[in-house]
């Protein structure tokens, strides 16, 4: 019975793991990537990365008519392929294209007629030949070399700090953090008065109105679109960021409502009537008493709400971004970037980091605030 | 202005504006129109307190109108009118919709719509409450949740990003650099072929069946004997037992084909271009994310079962499988709908991962971004108001079912 129960232990141990690996392996791999050149990604995927890195190089011998020394009546040309560079281990060469590993290094290979080139381990060779072998333009030596892996900062450098790159991230950040800090906030403050008047005033309609509330919960945002940009152009906003601030508030007002409400009703009954026998107004327990208590339910919707904000698309394709291209965010340049540098991974994979690396901050470091979110606004 | 600037001053008069409304129209009712006054101050504090509550409410009431509310009439008056020049609209009753439903495109996204309906919700619930249960009881669990959880805070179009880079594919004879095609390169037909491709699906497959005819047999079973509860709830049962039967046969078949399908091996494969099945490799993108959230949840609920029921099952010999499936799942029923249902509207929304990977070609297009596509691209806002009405429409059995249980819980 023990040993059935530590084998169980054992499976779900592993299982776990499994689990976890494959959730995580995509993110890695996109981090991964950011930190590789264009030419590393093309060459091997990414999962070898961190393993040494084996490929074929192609390199021309010095060209004979300057460098081939007369040895009795054949000529030799002598060199040293990693000259000024750094020396590779060499794993195996060839001097066609259609057998590039087919020697050893050290081995000696006839190319027809007398004619033999030797690459050394050390990256010299000896190519030797008659007067017409060793003639024209230098011979061509493939060899197959490993180099340590390698990751290099330049992709966040070019995205961001390279002021000629005309795709570069920089402004969409600032727009992205543009857009998102005030749409935060602004919620908050008047979800929180509605949330207060919902949970602990009488008036009739107010079961009613929370109702209401937990209706516009699920109204897909997909119905606002076309009324609310007729309704901004018609006042006068148009596209731009006092329009989708507008539009995350209105958004995000049921869910904050919802959230607030639920936290505030289950705050202690004593403490406010107390306050209230003590001649405080409503105004007053609000401010002193209700708002601070709220703290933990003001820091979960307010994790989702910058999620959420920071992480669409579909509201500022809508309501901020117009012709000019001068108020992109993020998640619309990584779109951009998608359908023009398609396969160049270093440039996606980095433009993608980016814009994730700020919520992943703060999501660890605040994540008992959104878990204690998600379970007041579902499970209720 | 620097957008910036303008960003912060918008806080301090959003800030401030709403701090100073609430407090200055508050002392506008107290001291200037309800004044407690020598002789009617009792009728007077009475009248204030009956208006204060619409101050507190006002801002707000009026953001979820104006941008919640309102929205959803005017979409369905647009859904009825065509646009004519000049800014004017006529009226033409369900025109649009008969268009819209005689487009092949729209029968796809719907078609799609509802694949995705089934397979995300149902998958996300299941691994989450796989995960909320396996982590339970071990020491390194709430590492393992956080790292599930993570992909939350991913944006959809970083997760599209993401996943491309897994189904990426370059020509069969350069290195693969999608994870995808490097692994599929791995079989040629030989036995690890048979026993990853045919033999673990098929058991995949036939399992999943299982579980779910032993769901529907639980399901049922009380009906036989005679305790179903009242006609609704039998009818329930019933209903939800053939929805599991159904699936089950899905499988089942799936399992079929899967022994006899012929496999294109050695041969790098551009996944999002294969139809029917492209569909599921942009589902997993939603399922990787939405994974987190459930298993947040139902690992929540797990751990408010009540100790005492599950010991009695263990002390009455009930194997883990017979804990879990009758004491613990039926427990914790109302948390998986819950948590179902939220999915649901999750993917009736999906746009943006469809948006930026395929952009609905290779008959991968949802309802969201076909009516994206008629709004702003084809600037139909008649077809595409329509659209997001059939969204709507999917979403009011949900709205209707949460509001219900609003109020049931309000009383």
């Amino acid at each position: 019975m023990a040993g059935q129960k530590s084998t169980l232990t054992w499976a779900v141990h592993i299982s776990v793991a499994f689990l976890v690996l494959l959730w995580v392996f995509p993110t890695v791999g996109l981090l991964v990537s950011s930190f590789r050149t264009g030419d590393q990604i093309g060459t091997s995927g990414w999962w070898a990365a961190l393993l040494p890195q084996e490929q074929v190089v192609q390199f021309r011998t010095l060209d004979p008519d300057d460098a081939r020394v007369p040895v009795g009546d054949l000529f030799v040309v002598e060199g040293d392929i990693f000259e000024g560079g750094e020396p590779l281990d060499i794993a195996a060469y060839g001097t066609s294209s259609r057998a590039v590993g087919a020697f050893e290094p050290g081995e000696v290979s006839e190319m027809g007629e007398g004619e033999t080139l030797v690459l050394n381990p050390d990256g010299s060779y000896v190519w030797t030949g008659t007067d017409d072998q060793i003639s024209g333009r230098g011979q061509r030596i493939f060899a197959t070399v490993t180099s340590p892996p390698e990751f290099t900062t330049a992709n966040y450098e070019f995205m961001l700090l390279d002021e000629r790159n005309s795709e570069g991230m920089t402004r969409a950040f600032f727009n992205t953090l543009t857009v998102v800090i005030p749409a935060t906030i602004i919620p908050i403050l008047i979800a929180a008065f509605a949330a207060y008047a919902l949970a602990w005033m009488d008036f009739p309609g107010r079961a009613l109105l929370v109702a209401a509330v937990v209706a516009l919960l699920v109204v897909p945002l997909q119905l606002a679109l076309i009324p609310l940009l007729k309704l901004h152009n018609e006042i006068g906003i148009g596209k731009g960021y006092l329009g989708v601030w507008l539009a995350h508030t209105g958004f995000g007002m049921p869910l904050a409502i919802y959230l607030l409400r639920n936290y505030m009703v289950g705050l202690p009954r004593d403490i406010i009537e107390n306050a209230k026998v003590d001649g405080a107004t409503d105004f007053q327990i609000f401010t002193k008493i209700i708002l601070p208590l709220s703290f933990p339910a003001l820091a979960s919707f307010a994790i989702f709400q910058f999620l959420w904000t920071w992480n669409d698309l579909l509201v500022a394709l809508v309501f901020l971004i117009d012709s000019s291209g001068q108020t992109t965010v993020m998640t619309r340049q990584i779109v951009e970037l998608l359908g023009t540098r398609g396969g160049d991974w270093e440039i996606l994979a980095t433009a993608a980091f980016i814009s994730i690396v700020v919520p992943l901050v703060v999501f660890f470091a605040m994540q008992r605030y959104l878990v204690r979110g998600i379970l007041a606004g579902s499970v209720k | 202005m620097n957008p910036a600037l303008q960003g912060l001053i918008t806080i301090i008069v959003g800030v401030g504006g709403c701090v100073g409304y609430f407090y200055l129209s508050n002392i506008v009712l107290d001291r200037f129109i309800f004044p407690p006054k020598a002789g009617d101050a009792g009728r007077n504090i009475r009248r204030a307190e009956a208006v204060r509550p619409w101050l507190f409410l006002f801002p707000a009431m009026f953001a979820l109108g104006l941008y919640l509310a309102y929205p959803v009439f005017e979409t369905l008056r647009l859904s009825l009118s065509n646009r004519l020049p000049g800014g004017r609209s006529e009226f033409v009753g369900f025109e649009n919709y008969a268009q819209m439903f005689g487009e092949p495109k729209f029968g796809e996204a719907l078609r799609n719509n509802m694949l995705w309906l089934v397979v995300v919700p149902a998958a996300s619930t299941a691994i989450g409450l796989l995960v909320a249960q396996l982590t339970d009881r071990i020491r390194w669990g709430t590492v393992a949740k956080s790292l599930i959880f993570m992909p939350m805070a991913i944006s959809f179009v970083g997760a599209a990003v993401i996943f491309k880079l897994i189904y990426e594919a370059r020509a069969a004879d350069a290195p693969q650099i999608g994870i995808l095609n490097a692994v599929w390169l791995q079989f040629e037909g030989g036995i690890g072929s048979f026993l990853f491709l045919r033999l673990l699906p098929i058991i995949l497959f036939l399992g999943f069946a299982a579980i779910l005819a032993y769901v529907a047999w639980i399901l049922v079973r009380p009906i036989l004997r005679g305790d179903g509860g009242g006609a609704g709830a039998v009818i329930g049962r019933l209903f939800a037992a053939l929805v599991m039967v159904w699936l089950g046969a899905e499988a089942v078949l799936q399992a079929l084909d899967v022994a006899t399908f012929e496999f294109d091996y050695g041969q790098p494969q551009t996944w999002l271009t294969i139809p029917f099945w492209n569909n599921f490799f942009l589902m997993i993108v939603l399922i990787w994310i939405q994974t987190g959230f459930a298993m947040v949840i139902l690992s929540a609920a797990l751990r408010g079962i009540p100790e005492e029921t599950v010991e009695a099952a263990i002390v009455d010999g009930a194997n883990p499988f017979q804990v879990f499936f009758q004491i613990k799942i039926p427990q914790i029923m109302g948390t998986i709908v819950v948590v179902w249902t939220t999915i649901t509207i999750t993917v009736l929304k999906v746009f943006d991962i469809v948006f930026a990977m395929t952009n609905g070609q290779w008959e991968t297009q949802v309802l969201a971004n076909y009516m994206y596509d008629k709004l702003f691209r084809a600037n139909d806002w008649g077809i595409g108001s329509a659209a997001a009405m059939i969204i709507m429409l999917l979403v009011t059995p949900i709205l209707v079912w949460n509001v219900y249980n609003a109020r049931k819980e309000m009383r």
